[in-house]
């Protein structure tokens, strides 16, 4: 564990996240907050963040207590950290802006049992020293707001006309409402799975 | 812990002390934690909601200087104290530059087709009606049920709606009540928008249940809420 290789080990750490293991398109984790919320741009960038907020916080402190934390009620301690970052995530939305917290609605108190979370606290945090644990959730968090965006933009420019609450394409524009609405959730999910398999399956014909 | 061995199958007895004493010590920290930040975002969290209540009273009252928050009950109205009691509405007093009562607006939600709509309504005593409604909270259809925030015609059936209490002080004269699309005939009806009736409808009876019970109670008090401070 010393310098060099550490280092690359936890680029991996970040990257894992981020791509090969995105928790959206290739995990297919937490997919109820990531079809509820992602109706505009805003609405996906905050659940991210906040959703990052919360993985990262309590994946270093459960790394910190991994040693002191008997197996018997590991489950039971991570929930009541993961509770408690939620908690505070929740009062620092409503200290920031209240019209994202009404956007947000039930899903920030949700994200308790977004199984990222919890999955991130059992499969690695507790078994790592703080710092790589760390990397990984946030780049866990990262690919999770990634993924939120990607669905929220897509939703928003087509269901609305705009990106971000800017208008894109003038009064002319005829929104596809549908887009905003829950079904339109699921097409678009399924159309960036279904670019994210094509990837990968041309990736894999390329190496032979 | 698996040492391998087919004969030590039982697991080593557990320490319950010590898994309570974790559970307890992890609880404690996170307690403490949540005690903290609460306490550091109260402030921004009160004065977020403040601003947010103020904006949406001055747009329904542009000439409000000062809002004055009250709350009542079938007891009569009192300088609102935290979050209302039980049962007890809150309303809002807005008191133009000289200190005179301009109106008074409240809150009313019921449910529409997505999730709760809340609308925030401005009540004259002079005129004894709703001049004006402001959506505050709603999940609607985009471009059906959110039509209540935009369309004119509709949003024109609040510019005078007639919610006069009778002579007792008991009840209204007449409940306020959404109509079918064009069958509008009297003041304390809502036309109701053509193809948005249940966000429509739930709008009329967000208001008539807060009406209902807010103005028998409010209306004995008037006379105490014509100039400012005149409570206390």
């Amino acid at each position: 564990m010393s310098g060099q290789p550490l280092q690359a080990g936890n680029m991996e750490q970040l990257l894992e996240g981020i791509w090969k293991q995105n928790p959206v398109f290739v995990m297919a984790l937490g997919m109820c907050p990531t079809l509820a919320v992602t109706v505009s741009a805003f609405n996906a960038l905050g659940m991210g963040v906040a959703t990052t907020f919360v993985l990262v916080c309590s994946a270093v402190l459960v790394s910190l207590l991994r040693h002191h934390i008997p197996k018997e009620v590991r489950i039971a301690t991570y929930i009541v950290i993961i509770a408690t970052f939620v908690t505070l995530v929740d009062y620092l939305i409503q200290a920031v802006s209240l019209g994202l917290y009404e956007a947000l609605g039930a899903f920030i108190q949700l994200i308790v049992v977004n199984c990222i979370i919890l999955g991130r606290a059992e499969a690695h945090a507790a078994k790592n020293p703080p710092l790589p644990a760390m990397l990984n959730a946030l780049g866990m968090g990262i690919g999770f707001t990634l993924g939120l965006l990607a669905l929220g933009s897509v939703r928003e420019i087509l269901g609305a006309g705009k990106l971000f609450g800017i208008d894109l394409f003038g009064a002319q524009f005829q929104p596809w409402v549908v887009m905003v609405l829950p079904p339109g959730g699921f097409f678009v999910l399924g159309l960036w799975l279904l670019f994210f398999a094509w990837l990968a399956k041309r990736k894999e014909v390329h190496h032979g | 812990m698996s040492s391998g061995s087919p004969m030590n199958l039982t697991p080593p007895p557990v320490n319950s002390l010590r898994l309570v004493r974790t559970l307890m010590l992890v609880t404690a920290l996170c307690g403490g934690l949540i005690v903290a930040v609460w306490q550091w975002t109260q402030p921004a969290i009160a004065a977020n909601k403040k601003v947010v209540l103020e904006r949406s009273v001055r747009a329904l009252i542009p000439q409000a200087a000062e809002i004055v928050e009250y709350d009542a009950s079938s007891q009569g109205i009192a300088p609102a104290r935290g979050e209302p009691a039980e049962g007890a509405i809150r309303f809002y007093a807005a008191y133009d530059k000289d200190g005179q009562l301009a109106a008074l607006a409240a809150e009313g939600a019921a449910r529409g087709y997505a999730d709760t709509v809340r609308v925030l309504y401005g009540y004259r005593p002079d005129c004894e009606c709703i001049f004006g409604i402001r959506v505050t909270q709603m999940r609607e259809t985009p471009g059906i049920g959110d039509k209540i925030i935009t369309d004119a015609a509709f949003l024109k059936n609040f510019e005078q709606l007639d919610v006069s209490v009778t002579q007792d002080m008991k009840s209204l004269y007449n409940a306020v009540k959404t109509v079918k699309h064009g069958s509008k005939q009297f003041g304390w009806e809502i036309d109701a928008i053509a193809g948005a009736t249940i966000t429509s409808k739930a709008v009329g009876r967000g208001i008539n249940d807060s009406v209902q019970k807010l103005l028998p109670w409010l209306k004995p008090h008037l006379a105490q809420l014509e100039r400012k401070g005149g409570t206390q």
